[in-house]
């Protein structure tokens, strides 16, 4: 009997049930006579199985009321009305605290006022950590790249932690946060002489404009923050002055938008 | 029934996709929030009759590829990208740990072909057609796919072992 010749794509194809029975009997006759290469087409299968076992239960969760609505002009509306709310909302905030707007970049009076929450949040964080002599983050600076790719993960968009060693501070590590949005990642900086600061950077719900840099104080912390599209950033210290820290922050920024 | 309602009932299908492609439960309802905001906006293109799953997920396929190209320079985009050497040692903490992880090591072409094959069943010459690219790519990149997720599930289970030994 001369045995018939099987290609690779026709191993695949049998690996997915889709060969008629004539040629699917023939490529079990060549496996047959090559337990290796059958094993791995067992392995293929089985792949295939655990595959359908992980993802097919999204086919059962409830889809979410965005998506349903992303079809159809009438799904423009709520994502409006939202950030209208918000402009009301922050334009009150703003009005009340009477915050300083550094006017660096053109600001867009749009989503002025998004990130007070997130100041706040930033100065808790630094408030928190950056007093930390033992673990001060949860991955080092010597394993940059590692920290960079795991908080680009979980945050589901490219990171990078920015270089401040010409205005004389270096990288200690970073760690994830919790945040109202999600994730977030921060990371900590710290000069020669032990000063340390801070970034914060979360993601936005909506994609926003920029932002101009605002200027923020909680307790001793002082806070630059700024919203650059979908990425919110908050630079933080207790330790530098505003002036030094507004520096800082313009690096920062730079750095992100080369 | 009319197209939109057929939209609608696809969405679970773009979601498991979609989950399966970037891993990420809120990036990939990101990604399936904008594939059907362009589908809705490109309605008018899709010709009645023909089928209008391939062509949601060839929607969806184009929006996710310009959303790497533009927001991550580092993805794995084409086939002949760094092979399996790079598989961290053990205890470097990025250990491929899961099928999820194993998937996103893969190059997104092989990734997108295997997941249209296996999850969405598709037919090769529907694959070709969604990802316009030729039957005999499709399969060199089902083949390599496979292989190499084989390769990383091999790998971690020497590392289980490898653990439990000692």
């Amino acid at each position: 009997m001369t045995e018939a010749v099987i290609t690779e794509s026709e191993l695949q194809a049998y690996a997915d049930g889709r060969l008629d029975a004539e040629r699917g009997a023939a490529v079990e006759a060549w496996l047959a006579a090559r337990p290796e290469e059958a094993e791995r087409i067992t392995e293929y299968r089985r792949i295939t199985e655990e595959l359908r076992a992980a993802y097919d239960p999204v086919l059962d969760e409830p889809v979410p009321e965005r998506l349903a609505q992303a079809l159809g002009a009438r799904a423009r509306w709520p994502r409006y009305a939202a950030v209208a709310a918000w402009f009301a909302l922050g334009a009150a905030i703003g009005a009340l605290a009477g915050w300083q707007l550094h006017a660096t970049r053109p600001a867009a009076p749009l989503s002025a006022d998004i990130g007070l929450v997130m100041a706040r949040r930033a100065a808790i964080a630094h408030a928190t950590y950056s007093p930390e002599v033992r673990h001060p983050v949860e991955v080092g600076a010597d394993q940059e790249d590692h920290l960079v790719a795991w908080l680009s993960k979980r945050l589901g968009t490219p990171l990078r932690a920015p270089k401040l060693e010409t205005a004389g501070y270096s990288l200690v590590g970073g760690r994830l946060l919790p945040g109202e949005n999600g994730p977030v990642a921060h990371f900590m900086y710290q000069s020669n002489q032990g000063t340390r600061v801070t970034l914060y950077v979360r993601t936005e719900g909506v994609d926003n404009r920029e932002t101009a840099f605002r200027y923020a104080k909680e307790g001793n912390v002082r806070v630059f923050y700024w919203v650059d599209r979908k990425l919110g950033y908050a630079l933080s210290s207790a330790e530098t002055s505003k002036d030094e820290l507004f520096k800082l922050a313009n690096a920062v920024y730079q750095q992100l938008n080369p | 029934m009319n197209e939109t309602q057929r939209l609608v009932d696809l969405i679970p299908r773009l979601r498991r996709y979609a989950r399966a492609l970037v891993g990420d439960r809120a990036a990939a309802d990101d990604l399936v929030q904008d594939t059907l905001e362009r589908a809705w906006a490109k309605l008018h293109l899709y010709r009645r009759g023909t089928d209008l799953r391939a062509w949601l997920f060839t929607v969806m396929h184009n929006v996710h590829v310009n959303r790497v190209r533009a927001t991550r320079p580092t993805e794995i985009l084409e086939d002949e990208m760094p092979e399996l050497a790079q598989r961290p040692a053990q205890g470097d903490g990025l250990l491929v740990r899961d099928l999820d992880r194993a998937i996103a090591r893969l190059p997104l072409d092989q990734r997108a072909v295997l997941l249209l094959v296996t999850l969405e069943e598709m037919s090769y010459d529907e694959v070709a057609r969604a990802l316009s690219i030729p039957i005999g790519t499709v399969m060199s990149r089902l083949s390599r796919a496979r292989e190499k997720l084989r390769l990383m599930m091999l790998g971690q289970t020497a590392a289980a072992k490898l653990k439990v030994v000692k």
